[in-house]
C-alpha cells in the first residue's frame, strides 16, 4: 500500500531545484507532486513519481545523492473537513506525522495527502480500519492519468 | 590494518647520538655557518651588526638566542636570491614556496645541498616503513614545491622504486595503484581523502587496494584525520614535516610508533618560543617553531620564524633516535583566527567535524563581518547514508556538529550543511579558509 517517495537534499541557493528536474525532463520523467522543505542554507526536496525507479538511476547517475522512502497516500474529499477527519483519526490513534504535503487531481473532488509517519504500515492499518481510503501505487497513479 | 610487525630501521647513526654529543657538533656547525654567512651575505652581516653580535661570540648554543630572527618578509625584500651564500655557479637548483599572493619566495641549493636533503628524507621514510624492495607512488606536485622533489630524492636514496605519478588526474592515480600496486603513497593528507573517495566512487573499496604506508605532509592535518585516512585506505598513515625556506621535507618525520616528528637536529637546531614574547616556552606547551639550518651551503638561515605552532618533547623515544620531538602543528600564528575575541585554529574545526559519524572529512571556514562583529561559518558535507527526508533528522545532525565544535573552541560557529561533494577537492594543499575580511 505504501508509495515511493524520492527526496533530495539540497543547498538553498539559486539553481539548485531546476539542476534535478532538468535531468528528470531530459529523460522524460514527470513529476506527480512534490514539496520542498526548506531552511535558510538547505533544503530537502520530496518528489512522488511513477517511474521512480528510473528516476532514482537518472538522478545517480548525474551525481544525485536519492533516497527512497515509503510514504502513505490517503483520499480525502476536496471539501472544508475532508483533511480534519483524518487528522482526527491520527490524533486519536497516537500516530506520529513526521511531514504531510497535499495535492488535487485534474479531475474528480477528491485531493490526496501524502504521509510521512515512523511506522507506514501500523498507520495503514489504522487508517483502514476507520474507512479512510489508503491508495495503492497502482491506484494513485491510475487516478492521476483520468 | 594490514600487517602487525614492524621492523624499527634506523636509516642514519646520526639520529641515535648521545645528545651530548650531538650539541658538540651542532656548536661547532653553528660557530661555521655564523662565520661564513657573515662573511658571503649582506644581509646577515648587517643583521648580525645591528644586533651587535659577531661570529666570534657564538661561544656556546645558549648563545645562539643572541643571533636576529629571520622571517618570510627578509626572503621577500632579498628576492630573488639575496640571501645566497655560494656564488651563483655553485647552485644545482632553485625550489620556492607556493605563496598565495605576489612573487614566490625562493630558496637555493648546492649538489651537497641536494644530497643532505636526500638523506634527511630518507631518514623519515625508513623510520616510517620505507624498504628498498617497496613501490612508491608520489603524488605530490613536481616543481618550485618542495613537496614532489624532495620525497623523490628521498625515496631514490632508499633504493625503492619510484612511480612519479605526480599531483592531480585522480583516476590515473588510481589506475596505478590498481595495475603497480605500490606499497607507499606519498602526498598530503587531503588528496589522499581524495583518492580513497575517488577510489570509493569508482566502486572500489580503497582498503583493498595495496598500500601499506602512506608519508603525508605538506599541509596542516588532525590525529582524527589521521585515523581517517588509515581506516579508508587500510594504511599506517605518518606525518612529515619541513618547509622550503628551511630545506623542504626532512626538516622532521614521524617513526613508526607515531608519537611525534623526529627534528634531524644535527642539521636543524629547534626553539620553540611564545610568538609574542619571543621567549622559549616549556616543552609540552605550544609555541612558535623557530629553526637554524647548520649544513646547508646555498641558503643557510638563521632562527627562522616559520609561524607553525607545535610542541616540543625532548623525552626520549622508544624507537632509539635521540632526536626532540615535534607535535603535529596545531595551527599557524598568521593562520589563528580571532573571532570576537577568542583564538580559533581552523584545525580546531576539522578535529571537531571529524568527530561527528555522518559528517565527511571535507570543510571549508569562511569568515566574515558582515557589520561590526566577525561571523565564521563553516559548510561541511554530510555523508551520503546520513541524508534524511526528515527535517528534524537533518537540523539534529547539523546541531551536533555545532555542540561539537563549541565544546573544542568555546565558539558558537554558524554550520551549513551540503550535499556529498560538493565543496572541491584538492590534489595538493587543500585551501580550508576564506577570510572575507581581509578582502575588504
Amino acid at each position: 500500500m505504501k508509495i515511493h517517495q524520492i527526496s533530495m537534499f539540497l543547498e538553498n541557493k539559486p539553481g539548485r531545484v531546476s539542476e534535478p528536474c532538468r535531468v528528470l525532463a531530459k529523460h522524460n520523467i514527470n513529476i506527480l507532486t512534490l514539496s520542498l522543505a526548506d531552511t535558510q542554507q538547505f533544503g530537502i526536496l520530496r518528489l512522488i513519481i511513477k517511474e521512480w525507479e528510473k528516476a532514482k538511476e537518472v538522478l545517480e547517475q548525474e551525481g544525485f545523492i536519492v533516497n527512497i522512502t515509503e510514504v502513505v497516500a490517503t483520499e480525502v474529499e476536496d471539501k472544508p473537513g475532508g483533511l480534519a477527519k483524518i487528522l482526527d483519526v491520527i490524533e486519536e490513534s497516537g500516530l506520529n506525522i513526521e511531514y504531510m504535503y497535499a495535492f488535487t487531481f485534474r479531475s474528480g473532488d477528491k485531493a490526496v495527502i501524502v504521509f510521512r509517519f515512523d511506522k507506514p504500515d501500523l498507520a495503514i492499518e489504522v487508517l483502514q480500519k476507520k474507512g479512510i481510503n489508503v491508495l495503492d501505487s497502482v491506484q494513485l497513479y491510475e487516478k492521476a492519468n483520468q | 590494518m594490514k600487517h602487525t610487525h614492524f621492523e624499527n630501521i634506523i636509516w642514519d647513526s646520526a639520529e641515535c647520538m648521545e645528545p651530548k654529543d650531538r650539541e658538540i657538533l651542532q656548536l661547532k656547525r653553528l660557530q661555521d655557518v655564523v662565520t661564513r654567512i657573515y662573511n658571503t651575505v649582506p644581509f646577515y652581516k648587517d643583521a648580525f651588526d645591528k644586533a651587535h653580535v659577531r661570529p666570534e661570540d657564538i661561544s656556546s648554543l645558549d648563545d645562539l638566542k643572541r643571533l636576529p630572527f629571520t622571517v618570510k618578509e627578509d626572503l621577500r625584500q632579498n628576492y630573488p636570491l639575496g640571501l645566497v651564500a655560494v656564488p651563483h655557479s655553485e647552485l644545482a637548483r632553485i625550489h620556492g614556496s607556493s605563496g598565495t599572493t605576489g612573487k614566490p619566495t625562493l630558496v637555493a641549493y648546492t649538489r651537497n645541498d641536494i644530497e643532505t636533503w636526500a638523506n634527511l628524507c630518507a631518514r623519515f621514510l625508513v623510520a616510517g616503513g620505507l624498504r628498498k624492495e617497496h613501490f612508491v607512488q608520489i603524488s605530490f606536485g613536481y616543481g618550485l614545491f618542495t613537496g614532489g622533489f624532495g620525497l623523490h630524492y628521498g625515496v631514490e636514496k632508499v633504493g625503492a622504486t619510484i612511480i612519479p605519478a605526480a599531483s592531480g588526474n585522480t583516476a590515473r592515480q588510481i589506475l596505478l595503484i590498481q595495475d603497480l600496486k605500490p606499497d607507499v603513497l606519498i602526498c598530503t593528507p587531503s588528496y589522499a581523502l581524495n583518492i580513497a573517495e575517488s577510489a570509493q566512487e569508482a566502486g572500489l573499496n580503497p582498503s583493498d587496494l595495496s598500500l601499506k604506508y602512506g608519508h603525508f605532509g605538506g599541509e596542516m592535518w588532525t590525529d582524527d584525520m589521521r585515523k581517517e585516512i588509515e581506516e579508508q585506505l587500510g594504511i599506517m598513515a605518518f606525518n612529515n614535516y619541513g618547509l622550503s625556506e628551511v630545506i623542504g621535507p626532512g626538516v622532521s618525520g614521524e617513526c613508526y610508533l607515531q608519537n611525534g616528528m623526529h627534528i634531524q637536529e644535527d642539521h636543524f637546531i629547534v626553539e620553540c618560543l611564545n610568538p609574542t614574547t619571543l621567549e622559549p616556552v616549556k616543552y609540552g606547551e605550544y609555541g612558535e617553531l623557530v629553526f637554524t639550518s647548520l649544513t646547508k651551503e646555498a641558503f643557510p638561515i638563521i632562527r627562522y620564524r616559520t609561524r607553525d605552532l607545535a610542541q616540543l618533547d625532548s623525552s626520549p623515544c622508544p624507537c632509539g633516535r635521540t632526536t626532540k620531538r615535534m607535535s603535529r602543528v596545531k595551527g599557524r600564528s598568521d593562520d589563528m583566527l580571532i573571532i570576537r575575541g577568542v583564538n580559533v585554529f581552523p584545525s580546531q574545526i576539522e578535529e571537531a567535524i571529524l568527530q561527528v559519524p555522518g559528517i565527511a572529512p571535507h570543510y571549508l571556514i569562511e569568515v566574515s563581518r558582515p557589520h561590526i562583529l566577525d561571523e565564521i561559518s563553516v559548510k561541511v558535507e554530510v555523508q551520503p547514508g546520513f541524508i534524511s527526508d526528515k527535517m528534524s533528522e537533518m537540523q539534529a545532525l547539523r546541531d551536533k556538529v555545532l555542540r561539537k565544535i563549541h565544546d573544542i573552541t568555546g565558539i558558537h560557529i554558524n554550520v551549513e550543511l551540503l550535499a556529498p561533494n560538493s565543496l572541491e577537492r584538492s590534489t595538493g594543499k587543500a585551501c580550508r579558509v576564506i577570510d572575507h575580511r581581509k578582502m575588504s
